[in-house]
């Protein structure tokens, strides 16, 4: 089964070819990181413009690079929730119309459900039950997936999410964008306890508060600053990202234990960062839990997870009508089902 | 010869279906910011009830704006991807063209008319026409002002020309006064009008490429960042980047978010 994934939720044009949900084929990225540059974070009427001017010209180089055509298509699966709706409406009538002049069957795919989904395509089919650390850019979560297809939040940040939170705090150390894998390179020479920044609620439950670190982080800075102290950016960096690390972490695996799971993932764009990835492995090693890290090309957002999620719809006998609209608010709840016609 | 026919440029979307002989089938909706859960449906809608398949189609015309960006955008990507995934020639029409083109019947030979959209933030997209004997031709850019400025060029041309558009009927009083006669019932561009403007077109083989089709926005996108909340977090008053100030032609410096 071969299925053509689309993914425009924020500021990627993305498309991917994936064979039997676990294969991928071919993976194309327009990606937009130079039009946003100037701004320090994405504004969304330009990546609506970008994601219509690169629509076309992505998929056709991805169907070029898996030597397909479009009737070898056996479904088509696009991001319909959540992300920023202008940009998610481009990928939704590009998937539409190709459903319609193909008549391979159309599926919507939730954006979080996608980036669970990327494990499969390093790790094979999936073993629910699975405890998932979705974090990125505009999200942060942590969802149970009871069976496939099936979730449930269990937590998520109550403002900022993480990925914000780096790029926030990268653009007033003044670097580069976007600033959440300029921290984590900086973070390599720093020292993370240089500075002690709070652990946002890490008390009970497993929700996320993320403003106060960053305003933590400005705050010391400040301070420094006006006592003539010399601040060490990689001190800075490697401090700031071990208290999110932390935290992240610790309400993970403390998730995984109260619901009796033992496989944990950790997707979405800020599971590229290299912390993370370290301190949640050495954390699953000594707990005994199966880690699905997916290499970092298939974290950040990308079309061969949207492609993967879609495929286990398909075979789950789901189909999305031709009325299929994008929803910004999407939730992982949502996702369960919605789109059985 | 039969053509599809994509237009969402405004709050309306139509489709239609037409061939060399005439109308085939065609669908609309009223309902703002419906175009995307629309398009699909319509034009299953319109292929059943014409009674052919899509195997039959030849061309695909479209809307390329100006317009309201959402609603151009779907139709601009969905007209592109089904005329690449079946091999079709398109014809990219301006929604201004196509919205005068609608009304040259209204107009005597000579006349002139003013094709007007609503371009949201208190501006107006539109463009001057002379009723000719095959059609209307523009006469000016496409441009995109405030309702004063549009008043003006009425005014200065003269012999109460036709205004046309949701933009018009919006501004009626201001543009009467200026001397034109304004169109204040149900005025849209349609894909009726798309259709059978483009048709000679396909016709004599004067078609685009899906993937040389491009939305005229006649804007700079909005750059929704508060600069002023940005330049805060450095301690410092905002400023937008250097560069969207010195190449406002091709840096989103500023425009019409939302529209």
């Amino acid at each position: 089964m071969l299925v053509l994934g689309i993914e425009t939720s924020c500021d990627e044009t993305a498309a991917a070819l994936v064979a039997d949900g676990t294969t991928v084929r071919s993976a194309v990225i327009g990606s937009q990181v130079e039009h946003h540059r100037p701004y320090g974070g994405v504004v969304p009427e330009i990546a609506a413009r970008a994601h219509a001017e690169l629509m076309l010209p992505v998929i056709d180089r991805t169907l070029v690079e898996g030597g397909a055509t479009y009737d070898d298509l056996d479904g088509i699966a696009v991001t319909s929730g959540p992300g920023l709706v202008g940009a998610l409406l481009v990928g939704v009538a590009a998937a539409k119309s190709l459903a319609l002049a193909t008549g391979a069957p159309l599926v919507g795919v939730n954006h979080l459900e996608g980036h669970v989904y990327a494990t499969q395509l390093e790790f094979g089919p999936l073993e629910p039950p699975i405890l998932a650390l979705v974090v990125s850019g505009g999200h942060t979560s942590i969802a149970l997936m009871a069976a496939d297809g099936t979730f449930a939040t269990v937590g998520q940040t109550i403002d900022d999410a993480a990925g914000e939170a780096f790029d926030k705090v990268a653009r007033f150390l003044g670097l580069d964008y976007p600033g959440g894998p300029e921290i984590d390179r900086l973070a390599v020479d720093g020292d993370p306890r240089a500075m002690a920044f709070p652990r946002a609620l890490s008390g009970g439950g497993y929700d996320f508060s993320l403003s106060g670190l960053k305003t933590a982080v400005i705050r010391e800075l400040r301070r420094r600053e006006a006592a003539g102290e010399a601040v060490d950016v990689a001190d800075v960096a490697a401090s700031f990202q071990e208290a999110i690390v932390d935290v992240a972490v610790a309400k993970t695996v403390a998730a995984a234990r109260e619901h009796a799971v033992e496989q944990v993932a950790i997707v979405g764009g800020v599971a590229a960062n290299s912390r993370l990835r370290q301190a949640m492995a050495d954390v699953c090693d000594a707990e005994g839990l199966r880690l699905l890290a997916p290499t970092p090309a298939l974290c950040t957002d990308n079309g061969a997870m949207i492609a993967a999620a879609g495929s286990n719809r398909l075979v789950r006998g789901e189909r999305s009508p031709d009325d299929l609209g994008a929803d910004p608010n999407l939730t992982l709840e949502d996702a369960t089902g919605w789109a059985v016609r | 010869m039969n053509v599809l026919g994509i237009e969402t440029s405004t709050a309306r979307s139509s489709v239609c279906l037409g061939s060399d002989r005439g109308l085939l089938a065609t669908a609309a909706l009223g309902r703002p910011q419906a175009h995307g859960e629309f398009l699909a449906p319509a034009i299953t809608f319109c292929l059943e009830r014409a009674g052919i398949g899509l195997e039959t189609v030849d061309g695909v015309a479209v809307s390329v704006g100006p317009g309201l960006y959402t609603g151009m955008r779907v139709g601009l990507v969905t007209a592109q991807t089904l005329a690449h995934a079946r091999q079709l020639p398109v014809v990219g029409q301006s929604s201004l063209d196509v919205l005068a083109f609608g009304f040259r019947h209204a107009a005597a030979v000579g006349r002139a008319l003013f094709a007007v959209l609503d371009a949201k933030r208190g501006e107006l997209f539109w463009a001057a026409y002379r009723a000719t004997a095959e059609g209307v031709s523009r006469v000016t850019e496409q441009r995109v002002g405030p309702p004063e400025r549009l008043a003006g060029e009425i005014e200065a041309a003269g012999g109460a020309p036709i205004c046309a558009g949701d933009g018009a009927a919006a501004h009626e009083a201001l543009l009467t006064s200026a001397g034109g006669t304004v169109v204040t019932t149900w005025s849209a561009p349609s894909a009726v009008a798309l259709v059978e403007m483009a048709l000679p077109r396909f016709l004599r083989h004067d078609t685009q490429r899906p993937e040389d089709l491009r939305a005229v926005y006649l804007r700079q996108p909005d750059a929704k960042i508060s600069w002023r909340n940005r330049g805060a977090l450095h301690g410092g008053p905002g400023q937008p980047p250097s560069d969207a100030v010195a190449r406002p032609t091709d840096s989103p410096a500023r425009g019409g978010e939302g529209v």
